[in-house]
């Protein structure tokens, strides 16, 4: 049974998703126990993922028993088990965190909503774990198609945004398999492991060259990168807040490590970082998205809309920090990808608390939030401490590594990008915050006399929790990096 | 110049997926109706379909079916004579994927369609503005 974790944590999701399908018909109320246990197994094989890991180094499993360059062999190290647990984890969590506003908003779709919810999760579990790069792009259209659909379940924009998306998303996702054919050309293997071994030979070859410029752009449409994000604003801002709450914190974020997967493992840092003259423009182009994405989120009005400009900045901060190519800016990458998760899961689980009851998210409705309000904000602000990187919550870590290795590389220009966000967010958040605290709420005139109208405790409890995470995640660090992202770090870089 | 044509004509399949992939490309940045949007992207994961096509083929090859055997020095397999299946096992599952992706996309389409009343991008954007007025 331990041995085939790699398998269960793809498979029991699957099944269950449909398992949830057909019960929707019958039995609408088992559709939320069956989610539960899938993702409670998904989260359990990760947990145990990660200690086999730790203590045995890597995991290689053979699909069906046929050995790699002709099956399909799943690889689990250092690197994406902690990726996974993140996924599973914010999964999980979420679930539990939005089963009343599920219930609110799609009494009729109980069914279509969880087996969406767990097929996204199957997909995305299934990128982060794959070590064949085809199977990587079938996971990774399981995952966006789910996407769009979660997506699309809204009302008034939310179709039309999701249809966006799903142009963005498709010319993406098929970019990265144009560029996976090339390299099939060239090394007439799809596994990474294989195609990492055979590359070094042919690093001068122009095909070489071509596939990872193409899969290098397919995955920045898919991550949200600056100029390449038209498809994430609307597409977070007009969607239910139950599938927003999952999706923001894990598409971007699995992009990312699709990413740093493809530069250190498949193609080695000696041809991203050495023979590929191209880091320094993509750390330039990281700071503009930063430096872009903070100034387009001043001129939000909204809460969510503001916070999926936010995340586009933190997609700047990831790319950036993996292409300074020293040893602190990609620790501070994967470590963003942790605590950026955690993160986003915060401020959106509390911004869905906010128009669970609000019904709206705008500026304006905040007014007197903090009396109404005052756990769901109270976590909002924890979240909001750890976006802008004040110290014992995680975000500061991260973001520490990340100035640490830009001063390293010499690349001040993406340390002031770095520090112009921070203050950025401190104006946007601390807008929110006088907005709710000092504003009285416009339907009654004494604001001593608002009642507490807070979000049912089941929403409560999670979102909570995720905020004491944040701080826990912080006192953790050290262990995080010590034991597990100091070995996800090849060994040639410095 | 000699070089040049004998690339764009030794190489031709290569230049008829970009063509096609373009195409596809165009259609979905300058189209404005959503419909024509979503034929661009189709034709351009057909694109890509043909492109790994025909990365496979092989002239005078045949199916990767050994019919003769293996006994003796004189059956043996020679690679030049199988056309490499694999290119095109991997594009059934790029059409399934297609398939799905052209199916959310139209049952998107339809739900904006009963939204808006149109199918039209500037009829759309219209319509929002005035509901923000």
């Amino acid at each position: 049974m331990s041995d085939h974790f790699p398998a269960l944590i793809i498979v029991v999701p699957l099944l269950s998703a449909f398992l949830i399908a057909a019960t929707g018909w019958i039995r609408r109320m088992l559709c939320f126990p069956i989610a539960v246990f899938a993702m409670a197994v998904s989260l359990y094989s990760a947990v145990a993922l990660l200690l086999k890991v730790v203590s045995n180094g890597q995991v290689i499993y053979h699909l069906g028993g046929w050995s790699p360059p002709w099956g399909i062999a799943y690889h689990i190290d250092y690197l994406n088990s902690i990726v996974l647990i993140v996924v599973a984890a914010v999964a999980f969590i979420n679930l539990l965190a939005t089963r009343s506003s599920v219930a609110l908003e799609f009494p009729e779709k109980l069914g279509p909503f969880y087996a969406l919810y767990v097929l996204f999760v199957t997909g995305l579990l299934g990128i982060v774990v794959t070590g064949d790069a085809f199977n990587l792009y079938v996971l990774l259209e399981i995952a966006a198609l789910t996407g769009y659909a979660l997506l699309g379940m809204g009302e008034g924009r939310a179709p039309l945004a999701s249809l966006n998306y799903v142009f963005m998303g498709t010319i993406g996702a098929s970019f990265y398999l144009l560029g996976i054919g090339y390299l099939y050309l060239a090394t007439g293997s799809l596994n990474m492991a294989d195609i990492a071994a055979l590359l070094p030979e042919i690093y001068h070859s122009k095909v070489v060259l071509l596939a990872f410029i193409i899969c290098m752009t397919g995955l920045f449409i898919k991550m949200a990168m600056f100029p390449l994000h038209l498809w994430l604003p609307d597409a977070y801002a007009y969607s239910p807040s139950a599938s927003i709450s999952l999706i923001a914190p894990l598409t971007t974020k699995v992009m990312v490590y699709v990413m740093i997967r493809i530069a250190l493992t498949v193609f080695t840092p000696r041809f991203t970082f050495a023979s590929l003259k191209v880091s320094t423009s993509f750390v330039w182009l990281a700071a503009i998205a930063i430096v872009m994405a903070s100034i387009l989120a001043l001129s939000q009005r909204s809460v969510k809309k503001m916070l999926a400009y936010i995340i586009i900045a933190e997609v700047g901060y990831m790319v950036g920090g993996l292409w300074l190519g020293n040893r602190n800016g990609i620790t501070g990458a994967i470590l963003h990808i942790i605590n950026d998760a955690a993160m986003t899961l915060c401020v959106f689980l509390a911004a869905g608390n906010l128009l669970f009851k609000l019904k709206h998210d705008s500026f304006d409705h905040l007014k007197g939030v903090f009396r109404k309000m005052p756990f769901s904000m109270a976590a909002l602000v924890i979240g909001a401490l750890s976006i802008i990187g004040v110290p014992p919550t995680c975000g500061f870590f991260s973001k520490w590594y990340l100035i640490w290795g830009g001063i390293d590389a010499g690349q001040y220009g993406f340390v002031a990008a770095l520090i112009f966000s921070s203050l950025v967010n401190v104006v946007l958040f601390f807008r929110i915050f006088e907005i709710g605290f000092f504003e009285p709420a416009q339907e009654h005139h004494s604001s001593d006399s608002t009642p507490v109208e807070e979000a049912p405790i089941e929403m409560l409890v999670p979102l909570m929790v995720v905020a004491a995470l944040l701080i826990v995640l912080g006192f953790y660090t050290d262990d995080i990096v010590n034991n597990i992202i100091r070995f996800a770090i090849p060994a040639g870089i410095t | 110049m000699d070089d040049i044509l004998s690339i764009l004509i030794s190489k031709y399949n290569y230049w008829g997926y970009i063509i096609l992939m373009m195409v596809g490309l165009y259609a979905m940045i300058i189209k404005k109706n959503l419909v024509k949007k979503i034929i661009g992207m189709s034709i351009m994961q057909t694109a890509i379909i043909f492109f790994y096509v025909s990365v496979g083929v092989k002239k005078n090859a045949t199916i990767p079916i050994i019919t003769h055997g293996h006994n003796g020095a004189a059956d043996i397999v020679r690679a030049s004579d199988y056309i490499n299946p694999l290119p095109h096992v991997l594009m059934l599952t790029a059409i399934v994927v297609a398939v799905a992706t052209l199916g959310v996309a139209l049952a998107l389409a339809i739900k904006v369609y009963r939204h808006y009343d149109t199918l039209e991008e500037d009829e759309i954007h219209d319509f929002l503005k005035k509901q923000v007025e």
